[in-house]
Formats: structure tokens, sequence, C-alpha cells
């Protein structure tokens, strides 16, 4: 399991780079594919990432005027004694982060050639798409070995409806997207890109490719480029190699994570067993094949990803409800079991409302928020939900990567379409059974009146907390009773004036995730940060108990903002009943019931009968 | 891996007017789409359920809809499975065929590829029905796109014909020809010959005077309520 890889796991057991290495026969033509993907994707030349270039470092700018205090006690969380903590000015907290990202010194040598290179990017391209080529021949991959026809039809079968997906890839416009991301199979076939069709830029995936595997030739892993203005983020997993470009100035292990979370929904529809085992029967596979029709849920993960700090947090956003109505509902859900019925979720306006896991199955883990990500996304992503009953395969790759659930969703207030109801059982034929307990979900509701009561439930304005100068805030604890078992889970008011408009909302996620990325940071993390911004004054700080971002008008003092921490630590403390879900309520299905998406071996049952590994 | 013998489809619906009222029976039939994505199953399912066209998302695994149709002495209840038609949803397939009465298996009449597709789709279906007891349907559809036309309907019956399945060329859009979709009345007969209502002792059978069922099922499906 790799549950932990998510934050900082990614970020070990993996060599950051080549050491300068002047006998490297092939370092002009790796700096020379770098130009022509610094040429397709950002026109400005990719520079050598040199901890030097404090002023044209894209972080930097939001580094200035930056004040960050150090917090060197693990004080108990007491605001009052903020005032008492030492006080550190790190002008340049990036000198350390350089030498993790130092992939691109490779280069080094050609980076001059790289911006000479920038008229002859047409000969070069092909330079490069045939070095590709020539990796991929040398591997006996083939880049000619198509299967039969008929299977590859299923191929051309891209659904009309994506507008985006027919963009102009030589567009400025294509290229100015904030953020891209690319999968990619280790043969270098293109499987998904967020904005373009695959076809269309599959010579920039074969240069992306011809990057990954040059590195990996020398026994390194590529990990990230950095330009003026871009940051290219590598992760490989397994056979699929996802790339992000991106100007959002996140830190790149705040894009790693998201990559991650790209390939989790995709194994979320394929399990990573069936991966493997596709791609170790044949390495040129097009993946696209058993994605298609799926990318719809890809592009509304990388919009949620963007727009929702859940991802951020890696916590699980829940309904505000009174403690007791959200006690009557998890009780309604807990009568209405069915053999191997693991988890029945309640969502309610796109957050969690109430979440039931059966005992047994669950006894030595815990729902992942990530895994619940997912399936929000899912939900979210396809309207055919509402539609009908859905009955669907869903793996979550955080609870075990190799097997599925089935997961019935239906939406309980049509045509209104706000309340689904998610039960996920490990056996596919249950079905009928599943939709029972549904009918027995739904009467009950309709006798207490659940729906309505529900329909008035909402996210709280930041205005209740009774503090003037705050703005908005985010806050994760971490002492949660049950702790060990307990879903991460975060609280935030509605983002109110003056974050109502889409790009104040992205300006105010885009300081907290600056502020996340020196909180988080691998080198140097901190546990406090009182950041002087234009616009407004953030403070975050984190805990043994909790993890708090706070956003205050530009006015206001430090010893006005502690005042205010402390008065919104107390309010939440009043309020945690009804903030969070505090006891996860559980059932049990059966004296003995099946463990099988834990263990082992029905897991491989699953994938095997899976049905489409017959078809390749 | 056990099956689970309690979840035979259609065990877990009570068909409780049967013992209210002997008038008054209740007939499922449990019809499944098929066919690559993008020819318009879901797209039929709405028309079927709702009697609408409206844009559709590409499904994921199996969409389940039901429409109860009242026709003189019974309630035909339909249960439509619509899928999303890929390989990655293939361990959820047997659930889906299992005790059908009627496939649809649908291609595009403007997409060669997915009249091929069909053919292997036909494969599919072939392992997991019972002879006798589903009849296959084979659907052109987008027949509004005709102008745009890849397959022909000669191309369609021929394939029908070999095949021995009923086949009708429908717009999902227009509602145009839904309703030929159920016109062969020997298969309709056939379909509702098979036991509907999941009892075993009470076997339903299509007689002779509920034919007019069938007409006003057709009329449903075309959209023209009586
Ligand atoms: N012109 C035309 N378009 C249709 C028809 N039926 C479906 N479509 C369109 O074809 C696309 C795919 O339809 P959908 O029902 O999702 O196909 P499915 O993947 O087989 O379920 C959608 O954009 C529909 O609007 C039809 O009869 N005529
Ligand atoms: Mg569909």
């Amino acid at each position: 399991m790799e549950r932990d890889s998510h934050q900082e796991g990614e970020a070990q057991g993996v060599n950051i780079c080549d050491p300068p290495n002047e006998s490297n026969p092939s370092a002009d033509t790796l700096a020379t594919s770098l130009s022509l993907l610094g040429n397709h994707m950002f026109p400005d030349p990719v520079e050598k990432n040199d901890c030097s270039t404090g002023k044209d470092d894209p972080a930097q700018s939001l580094l200035s005027g930056v004040k960050a205090e150090e917090q060197h006690l693990d004080a108990e969380p007491r605001p009052n004694q903020v005032a008492n903590m030492e006080t550190e000015e790190t002008a340049c907290s990036n000198s350390s982060e350089c030498q993790n990202n130092t992939s691109t010194q490779p280069a080094n040598g050609g980076t001059e050639d790289a911006a000479i290179n920038n008229d002859q990017s047409d000969s070069g391209e092909f330079v490069v798409t045939m070095l590709a080529k020539a990796k991929l021949e040398e591997q006996g991959l083939g880049v000619k070995g198509r299967s039969s026809p008929l299977l590859e039809a299923g191929t051309q079968e891209s659904p009309a409806f994506m507008s985006h997906r027919e963009e102009d890839v030589t567009a400025d416009s294509w290229r100015q997207h904030r953020k891209h991301v690319f999968v990619l199979s280790e043969a270098g076939k293109p499987i998904y890109s967020r904005y373009g069709s695959e076809e269309a830029l599959s010579s920039t995936m074969g240069v992306m490719m011809a990057l990954v595997s040059f590195v990996q030739s020398g026994d390194n892993i590529i990990r990230s480029v950095y330009s003026e203005q871009h940051t290219v983020v590598f992760l490989q997993k397994g056979p699929l190699v996802l790339v992000c470009v991106s100007s959002s100035r996140q830190s790149e292990q705040q894009l790693r994570g998201e990559l991650l979370y790209v390939y989790y929904q995709i194994i979320s529809m394929l399990t990573q067993a069936s991966i493997s085992r596709i791609f170790e029967h044949k390495k040129n596979y097009d993946l696209r094949r058993l994605l298609a029709g799926s990318e719809k849920i890809l592009d509304g993960l990388l919009n949620l990803v963007d727009s929702d700090p859940s991802f951020l947090l890696v916590a699980v956003h829940c309904l505000p409800l009174a403690s007791s109505l959200r006690d009557s509902i998890s009780q309604i859900l807990q009568k209405a079991i069915t053999p191997n019925l693991v988890f029945s979720i309640l969502i309610a306006k796109n957050q969690l409302l109430t979440i039931v896991q059966e005992k047994t199955v669950i006894e030595d883990t815990r729902l992942e928020p990530s895994d619940v990500h997912l399936l929000l996304n899912l939900i979210g992503a396809s309207s055919a939900f509402q539609a009908g009953e859905i009955w669907t395969p869903i793996c979550l790759p955080l609870f075990n990567p190799d097997c599925y659930f089935y997961a019935y969703i239906s939406y309980l207030d049509p045509p209104e379409c706000t309340v689904c109801l998610l039960l996920l059982s490990t056996d596919k034929e249950a079905f009928y059974a599943v939709a029972e307990c549904k009918r027995k979900i739904e009467e009950a509701m309709v006798a207490q009146n659940s729906l309505s009561l529900i329909a008035k439930a909402q996210s709280y304005s930041v205005s209740q907390v009774g503090v003037s100068d705050l703005r908005h805030f985010m806050y994760k604890p971490f002492d949660v009773p049950d702790n060990y078992r307990q879903l991460s889970q975060f609280t935030s008011p509605e983002m109110e004036a003056p974050y109502s408009s889409e790009e104040e909302k992205m300006r105010l996620l885009d300081l907290y995730r600056y502020m996340h990325s020196r909180i988080h940071s691998t080198s140097r993390p901190l546990k406090l940060i009182y950041h002087v911004a234009e616009r407004e004054t953030l403070l975050a700080w984190v805990t043994s108990k909790f993890e708090l971002y706070t956003c205050f008008s530009p006015l206001v003092t430090k010893a006005c903002a502690i005042t205010a921490i402390t008065k919104l630590l107390r309010w939440i403390k009043k309020e945690e009943d009804r903030l969070f879900i505090r006891y996860p309520p559980k059932y049990s299905t059966t004296p003995n019931p099946s463990k099988s998406s834990r263990s082992g071996k029905s897991d491989q049952q699953d994938s095997t009968d899976n049905g489409f590994l017959s078809l390749l | 891996m056990g099956e689970n013998v309690q979840t035979i489809p259609g065990g877990a619906q009570p068909h409780k007017d049967r013992t209210l009222n002997r008038q008054v029976r209740t007939l499922r039939v449990k019809m499944v789409l098929l066919g690559s994505s993008g020819v318009g199953k879901s797209s039929l399912a709405v028309r079927f359920a709702k009697n609408e066209f409206r844009d559709t998302s590409p499904t994921v695994g199996c969409a389940f809809l039901t429409q109860v149709v009242h026709v003189s002495d019974a309630s035909l209840r339909f249960e439509i499975w619509d899928t999303a038609g890929q390989e990655k949803y293939h361990s959820v397939t047997p659930l889906y065929y299992r005790g059908a009465h009627a496939a649809l298996l649908v291609y595009d009449i403007s997409k060669r590829e997915t009249f091929i597709r069909a053919q292997l789709w036909l494969k599919e279906l072939e392992k997991h029905y019972i002879p006798g007891s589903t009849v296959i349907f084979l659907i052109g559809n987008k027949g509004d796109l005709a102008w745009d036309r890849q397959v022909s309907v000669q191309e369609g019956q021929n394939l029908a014909h070999e095949k021995g399945l009923s086949f009708i060329e429908t717009s999902a859009l227009s509602g145009d020809q839904v309703n030929e979709l159920l016109l062969d009345v020997g298969k309709i007969q056939n379909i509702l010959k098979v036991p509907l209502d999941g009892s075993r002792h009470q076997t339903e059978y299509l007689t002779v005077n509920r034919i007019n069922a069938h007409f006003s099922l057709m009329y449903w499906i075309s959209g023209v309520k009586k």
C-alpha cells in the first residue's frame, strides 16, 4: 500500500538527477529535446535551474514582502503564545528547494544551444521525434505494431462534445493554459491531455518520453524542469508517465501530488493490476481504448484540483449539519444493509453528509480522503447519474489499488439531484439487493422528512465567527476522537466578497497554496507563517492538533490576528459537532463478512475476471 | 467467488399487485442496450423512459432505468439497462445480460466502425444469452443523419438476416421510427412468453387479446401517447 506516499513518499527513494557529466555523449541531444519541449510548451527559453536566479524565480515575486516566523517549540496550540515566538526573516527559502530541483543540470551545458535552436525547431523536432522512435525500437516496442483494426477502431470513437479536445495545439491560447497535464505510456503513446487532442500532441509527448527515458538510461529519474514561467513536473507510476506543465507557481511537491490524483483516478477506473498486466502483455497498448468516455472524469478532476482546497489539504469537507440530524440520517443508513455492503455514503451539495462503514472490512484501515475525493469527482463528472440508478465497478486506489468495489449511485431528490446516495459493495452481483437498501433509505427519509431538512443545510458565512477582520479560513483538526480511524476532514466557510469572483477565489487559493508549500516544505518546513500580502494578510499555523490557514483584511495587526485566531479556535470548538463528522458510525452486515476487497485472493480473481483483458 | 443465489434479477421486486388484484399483473420486461460508445444508447434509454431527448454525458458503468406502462389488465414494468459499452466495465456485464428479454444492439449509421463493432458485441452477447429467451434487435440509430450515412440499410438488413435478428433504423433525436422498434409482433410475443414476473409457478403468456398492449407499447415508445 502506498497510502503515505501521497504527501511526502514520492519525494523519497527517487533519484533526483544525474550529476553534471561532461562525458555524457548525449547531453546535447537531451538539451535539444528540452529546448524543443520548451519551444512547444512555452516560448520563453528553458533556463537552467539555478539557485541564483532569484529575481526571475516564479516563486520570488510571491515571496517579496513575506515574513516568516518559525515556531521552534511544539507549543500548545494556544494563540496567546504566538506573540512570544522567535521571529526570523526568510528572504528566500528557495535556496534549499532548488537543490531538490536540479534535474535539468545535465542540460546545463546545452541551455545556450537550446536558445540558439529556437529557430530550428522544425528540423530539431524531427531529430527528437527520431530520437523518440529510435528509443522505442531499441526497446523492441516498435511503432507500427497496431492491433487488429477492429479493436483499434474503438479509439476513434472520441465523443464529439469535448470542445477543448479540438483546441489548436499550436495556438498561443493553448500555451497559455495555466496548467497542462499529460499522461503517456512508457512507450510514448499518448493517453490523456487536458487541453487539445492526444493525437495532435503525440510528438510533444514523444519528446517528453524521450526526456524521461534518456534520464532513465543513466539510472536516474527526471523529476522536474524549471523555466522562467513554467514548472514541468514528471511522475512515473508503473507503466504510466504523468507530466504537468504549470505556470501556477505551485510547488513541485504540490504539482506532483496533483499528478498523483490523476494517476489514482485512472487506477480507480482500471485498477493498478490491470494496467500493469495490459502493458506487460503489450508494451505499446493504446490505453485510450479503455479510458474512452472517461476523459471527462479526468477533466473534472483537474478542475476540482484547481478550485477545491480539499485536494491540497488531503481532507474531506463535510456539510455543516446539526449533529442530531446527521446522527438520525446515519442511523437510517446503518439500518439499510445487505451482505457485502461496505460503505454507505450520503452526499449533499457535493459535500459529505455522512459515511457509514462496515465494521470488519474496515477494521485495520480507514477510508482515505483521496479515495473520497475520487468518488465525489466521479459523481460530479457524470450527469448521467441523474438518468437512473448506476451500478459501476470502481477501485479505491488508496484502499486497495488492485481490486474493484461495485458502486451503486442514485439521487434521492430528482429532479433537483443534490442529494446523492453512494453504496459500495464488494459483490458485483449485488445490484438488486443494494437497490433495495436504497428504497429502504428513501422510505425512512421520507418518514423523517430528512430531505427537506437537508435542503436547509448550507455552508456557513465567516461572519458567524464574529471576528471583524477575518475574511476566510481553512481548519483541519488532528485531535479528532478515534483519530486512527477517522477520516481526515477540514472546515471552511463560504468564500465571500472580496473573493466572490472566480479570479479572486483562485487568487486566494493560490495564496493558500503558497502558504501550504511553505508549511510543508521538505527542506525547511515552517510551523507558523505570517504573510503580509498586497491585498490581504495571511496566517498559517500548524500544531500537533490542527493545521490552520487564515486570511485577514490587509490592515490587521499581528496582535489583532492572534486575538482573532483565539476567538476562531474557540468558535470551532463550540461548533465542532456541527462542522465535522465526529463519530463515524459503523455497521456489521454479516457475522462473517467477506474481506475480499482487502485480501489478495479474490482481488486477483476480480481483475482477471474483469473481461476486458481477454479482448486485448 | 460464490454465486449469490438470492440475487436473481427481479427477485427483489415484490409483486404486490398479484396478491391484491388478480386482474392487474405486473410483467417485468428486461431490456438491455449494447453497442459502441456514442451510438445513442443512453439517448434511446431516455427516449424510452422519459420520452425526451437531451444531451447525455458518457455513461459510467451501467445505468438502470425503469418505466411502468399500464395496459388493459397488466402493468409492464420495463427495466432498461444502459451500459457504457466499454471494456473496463466488463465485470458487471453478466448481471447486465442475465435474464434479458430483449437486447437492443445499437450502431450509428453515420459511423461504419460502430457497425463493425456491433458484430463483436454480438459475439459477446452470444456468450451470455440463453437462446430463445432473449430477442436481439439490431438497431441502426441516428437515422436523422442519413445524409452522412456510412452504413446502408441493406447492410444492416443483411447482417440481421444472417444472424437471425430483427432489424430497424431509428432516431433517438427525432423519435422517428422508434415505434417501429418493436413492430415485429412475433418477436414481441416471444418476449412476453418468457416468465416475466420472476415467479416460477405463475408464468405470464402473451395472449391474442393482449396484442393491443403492444400497440400501446409502441405508441408509448414513439411518444404518440394514445
Ligand atoms: N443526430 C442524432 N444524434 C444522436 C442520436 N442519438 C444520440 N445522439 C447523440 O449522440 C451522442 C452520443 O449519445 P449517447 O446516448 O450518449 O450514446 P451512448 O454512448 O451510446 O450512450 C450524443 O451527443 C447524442 O446527443 C440520434 O438519434 N440522432
Ligand atoms: Mg451512454
